[in-house]
Order: C-alpha cells, then structure tokens, then sequence
C-alpha cells in the first residue's frame, strides 16, 4: 500500500512530510539517549533483513497465494516502537529511491501509514497487552495476528483519507474504503501468522535474543487491548459507515456529478476545504495551485472548449514531450563529442 | 513483487550512483532540492492538466544524458512500479464521463484526461526521483541529507541498511537457493517451515549486527555516529538550483507546450 506521488496533492504530501519527519527526529533523539551502543548496528542489519525476508514467500493452506512478511511488527517486537519506527522509515526511504515503490513526496504519507501504526498504536495497545510477554503459544499468535491486522487495516484506512483529501482519484470514499480494508484484512492476517511464525522459532531456539518482557502482563492489560481495539475500531467503522452512507454506491455519486449538482457532500467537503486553505498556504503560486479544485466544478469549464483549442493542446504537448526528450538526446551526442566543461555549463542554463 | 531480479536492479543503481560526471559532481543538497521542488510543482497541477505537464521531461531528460544514465534502466523501474498508479487512476475513465475535449467525431471524457494526467505525474515524479539517485549515489545523498538537517541516526540508519542490504540479500538467496534444491518438485514452502527460515535468517543477521559492533569498538566506536565530511555548496550548484527553479515555475506559470501547439497549429492549413 504504498502511496505514489502521482495520487497525492502537495497540501497533503507536505502535511504528513511535517509529521513523519517529527516522528523521526522525536525517535532519533530517543534512540540516542539509549545506552545500547550496538543498537545502531542491530537497526542497520534489521532493516536489510527484512529486504532479505521480503524475497521469501510461504503457501498460504487452501489457497494458491503465497505470503510474505512485511516487516513492521516484528521490527517493533524486536528493537522497541522507536528504533523499530527508524527502521520502517529507512526502508521505506531506500524503498522509494531505488524501486520506485511509492514517491518522495508521498514518503510522509507511507512513513505514518506503514510506521506509526505498527509500532505506536499495534504493538503498544494490541500486541503487548495480548502476549503479555510471551513469545510462543496461542496467546502469541492471537497477538501477532490481531496486532497486525490492526496496524494494516489503520494504515490502509489512512492511505483512503490522505488519497482522499488529496482529491486525484475520482474514486468515491466509499467504495475506496471497501476495496482497501478487506484486502489489508487479509494481508494482516498473512503478516500476523508470518510474524508469529518467526517470533515463536526464535523463541525456541535463542530466547535471550528477544528483549525480556518487563512490565507487560500486569494487571491493566486487558485494559490497554480492550482500549486499543476500540480506538482501532471507532476509527475504522466509524469514519467508513459515515462516508459509506452519504455515498450509497457509486454509481449514485457520479449520476449526482454529472447532472451537475456540488461534487462533495458535507463531511467530505470539510476535508477538501481545510485541505484547499492549506494548499493556499502552502502551494509556491497560490493562484494557480489546483485551478479545479473541489470548490469551483472543474468540469464546467471544460465542455466549453472548442476544437481547436484541444487540437493545438495536443499538438502542443506532444511537440514539447519530443522536444524535452530531443534536447536530452542532443547534449547526450554533445558529451560523446568529449567536450565536458561545455555540457557542464549547459546544465545550468 | 519484490524478487530476485531487483537484487540486480539495485546493484546497477549503485554503479551509476558512483559514476563520476558533472552532473554527479554537483553537490547533493542541490539536485536533492530541485528534485523535491520539482515533484512539488508536478504533483500542483490541475487534475486535467496534461500538456502543461510534457515540458518537465526535460529535467529528467538532460540530467540523464548529462549524467550518462542509460534512459531504459530508468524507464524499466518505472514501468515495474506502475501498477499502483495504474490500478487507483484506472477508476477515473469510468467515474468521471463528462466529455472534455471534443476533436470532430472522438470527444475525450474527462476521466480519461485525468488518468493520463495520473499517468503523466506518476511517469515524472518516479522518474526524477530515480535520477536523483542514478545521479547522486547513495552516500553523497545521505551525507546531503545530513547537512540539510536530517537527523544524524536516521542517516546513519539509512547508511548502515544500504551497506548491509547486500551482505543480507545474499545470505537469504543462498538460502533460498538451499530450500528449492531441497522440495523436488513441489516448491511450496509452508508456515512452519517459513518460520524457522526466516527465524535462521534473523538470527543469523543478528549475529552479523553483533560482530560488525564489535568491529567497530575495536575501531574506537564511542556512541557517537559520524557520518561523513561536509561538501562546499560552489556557485555552480547555486546556479543549478536557481535556473531549474525559474524553469519550474515558469514552467507553471504558462504552459510553453500550448503556444508551441498554438503557434503550429494556427499555421496548417
């Protein structure tokens, strides 16, 4: 569920930019203040683990997908919330850059929804307070499967309000909502058993490499999970049943669209209008940021163009693709031709 | 699908990184900046923009070519990282049917418009993410990245797994390789059987972090991460920053590909 930047606004990437980078400095300065030297080591070596155990799959029983882990529990399980947040963070980064697997400016949004859930909501609510620091048995594997379908379902919950917010997609929140959240059901329940899986074998056969449980299993943890499934729940079926019933299907919104009424309901709009006062802060030319944005119906302006104007846009477009690319082609001929001070200076102008 | 074939990928990634071209040796903090300002002033477009968005080829363009990167080993990653993009703005065409452009008999709907406008921006901010890489090299980016702020144990962090990335993957390949040796014939790997491989690879990585800490006491390791020396912000990165900048927002600012179009179009016949 990683995030593009194609599919975000600059409002919502620079936003959840603003929250993922205080969540790293809060946690680096955490990580710091630990007395465990060879912590920054173990963090490295994990984080390359879980590119390794990513190639991996297993056969899920009765049917014919395979599985494989995804990281973000068990990172937590093993290094605590903070450094295990770090970790994510680092992998999602390299991620990014070299796969291509989500964009830079929606490295926030995928940072927070792939993060903080896992390892600030999952496992210090949900995980803990079900193993109550054991690490084999039932009670193991009720928490790892529990704790990450939590964290998945959350994080993919929040990938439908940022896309949303982000107005790009036409998709409806709803159906959004139901296309998502059942298929991270599923993939959390993978990630827990996968999860479970391998906590429980190094359990066996080296206890003294988990951290010894201090402090879980007293008396408020059935508190804490009861606390942290109903946070996990109000935020999920609340916020999906009330979109779901302002949009009844699809197919009823976009009849709404296209017989011209106001392209949002109210709770949507709530959400467009602060993400539009925000984007009006923060975009570089205010007056030309998101001309079609959610207020005024872009689509008014468009049945109104005439022929020739689409003819030369194309033409146009297409003329400035085969040039960009042509200039590319040129100064790469120029360079052959061994002249390096030359090119050098032409990137700059 | 995150396979073996990628293991390759990156190793590619990290030759170009270490290329030395003038595109390479300009400093990181500066193709760092105008990657980021780029994607900004990509991803602010309208949602029905699309010819106001093929000038912004050009700068993945000249910097690839200034920076000798072949264009298919960028092209390739972008393609293997569509399908994201793809699947979400595939729903537009059918949702949005309000004909937006009509050319005589073929009228275009607006939700087609908007899935290449998708299309368009996801082909550009991977793109230019990607050459920033290509053209930076991981090391001179993280130590970019420190001196832009970034927290120094996320840099190390971020260090410390590009360095171990490879050591890693090799052990889980040789591993792999192990177990298909192993199930002649049927290659499916169950849940117990997963979790003790993967178990062993964690340990195993464990045992890894532990020596490379030792190797580092034995070097005098106090706690303290330092990451790398400081690099000089020369005037030529002042004036690479400043030129695309302008070219961005003007760029944004009027759309050269629908006076180019104007200016062709009023002249056929």
């Amino acid at each position: 569920m990683h995030m593009a930047d194609a599919l975000i606004s600059p409002a919502v990437g620079g936003t959840m930019w603003a929250i993922s980078g205080g969540l790293i400095a809060c946690c680096a300065r955490k990580v710091r203040q630990t007395l465990r030297d060879n912590l920054v080591p173990m963090m490295g070596v994990l984080g390359a683990f879980i590119f390794a155990a990513q190639m991996i799959n297993f056969s899920i029983p009765g049917t014919g997908s395979s599985g494989h882990l995804g990281g973000g529990l068990i990172l937590t399980v093993l290094l605590g919330p903070h450094a295990a947040f770090l970790v994510i963070a680092s992998v999602l980064t390299v991620q990014a850059l070299f796969f291509a697997d989500g964009g830079l400016l929606a490295l926030g949004c995928n940072i927070f929804n792939l993060g903080f859930f896992p390892a600030f909501v999952a496992y210090p609510l949900i995980y803990r307070a079900i193993a109550r620091g054991q690490y084999g048995g039932s009670r193991a594997w009720a928490a790892a499967i529990v704790g990450a379908v939590a964290g998945l379902l959350l994080g993919a919950l929040s990938v439908v309000l940022e896309t949303k917010a982000s107005g790009i997609s036409e998709l409806p929140f709803g159906t959004f909502a139901l296309l998502m959240l059942p298929i991270h059901l599923a993939i959390g329940v993978v990630e827990g058993l996968a999860t479970a899986a391998v906590v429980s074998f190094v359990a066996r056969a080296r206890p003294e490499a988990l951290p010894t449980a201090s402090g879980a299993g007293t008396s408020s943890s059935l508190r804490s999970v009861l606390a942290g499934l109903a946070i996990a729940t109000v935020i999920i079926g609340g916020i999906a049943s009330w979109f779901a019933s302002t949009h009844p299907d699809g197919l009823e919104w976009s009849m709404a669209k296209v017989s011209g009424k106001e392209k949002f309901d109210a709770p949507a709009a709530g959400i467009h209008q602060s993400a539009a006062r925000l984007q009006e802060k923060t975009a570089v030319l205010p007056d030309y940021g998101f001309k079609t944005a959610e207020a005024e119906p872009a689509t008014e302006s468009w049945p109104a163009v005439n022929a020739g104007t689409s003819v030369s846009g194309i033409v146009g477009g297409l003329m400035t693709l085969g040039l960009a690319c042509g200039i590319g082609f040129v100064l790469k001929r120029t360079r052959h031709a061994g002249n390096d001070e030359l090119a050098g200076h032409r990137t700059d102008g | 699908m995150r396979e073996t074939m990628n293991w390759l990928d990156i190793g590619q990634m990290d030759d170009m990184g270490r290329m030395d071209t003038p595109v390479h040796r300009l400093d990181a903090r500066a193709k760092a900046m105008v990657t980021m300002v780029f994607i900004v002033t990509v991803v602010s477009f309208g949602r029905y923009e699309v010819s106001a968005l093929m000038p912004f080829f050009l700068y993945p363009a000249v910097l690839l070519s200034l920076g000798r990167i072949p264009p298919g080993a960028i092209l390739k990653r972008i393609l293997v990282a569509a399908p994201f993009a793809l699947v979400i703005g595939v729903f537009n065409p059918f949702i949005d049917r309000q004909p937006a452009i009509v050319l005589g008999p073929v009228s275009i709907t607006g939700g087609w418009l908007s899935f290449a406008s998708i299309m368009l921006r996801f082909a550009l901010t991977v793109g230019a993410a990607l050459t920033l890489v290509a053209c930076t090299g991981m090391h001179r980016l993280c130590s970019g990245l420190e001196q832009l702020g970034c927290p120094r144990v996320f840099v190390a962090q971020l260090l410390f797994l590009y360095r171990y990335l490879f050591a890693v993957a090799e052990d889980g390949g040789t591993m792999m390789r192990g177990v298909e040796l192993r199930l002649t014939g049927n290659r499916h790997i169950g849940l117990g059987v997963y979790g003790s491989l993967i178990g062993h690879l964690l340990l195993r990585s464990m045992d890894r972090a532990e020596r490379v800490y030792l190797a580092m006491v034995a070097r005098g390791f106090d706690g303290e991460i330092r990451v790398m020396q400081k690099t000089v912000f020369r005037p030529v990165d002042i004036a690479f920053v400043c030129c695309w900048t302008v070219l961005f927002i003007a760029a944004r600012v009027w759309n050269p590909a629908a006076e180019l179009g104007r200016l062709l179009a009023g002249r056929l016949p």
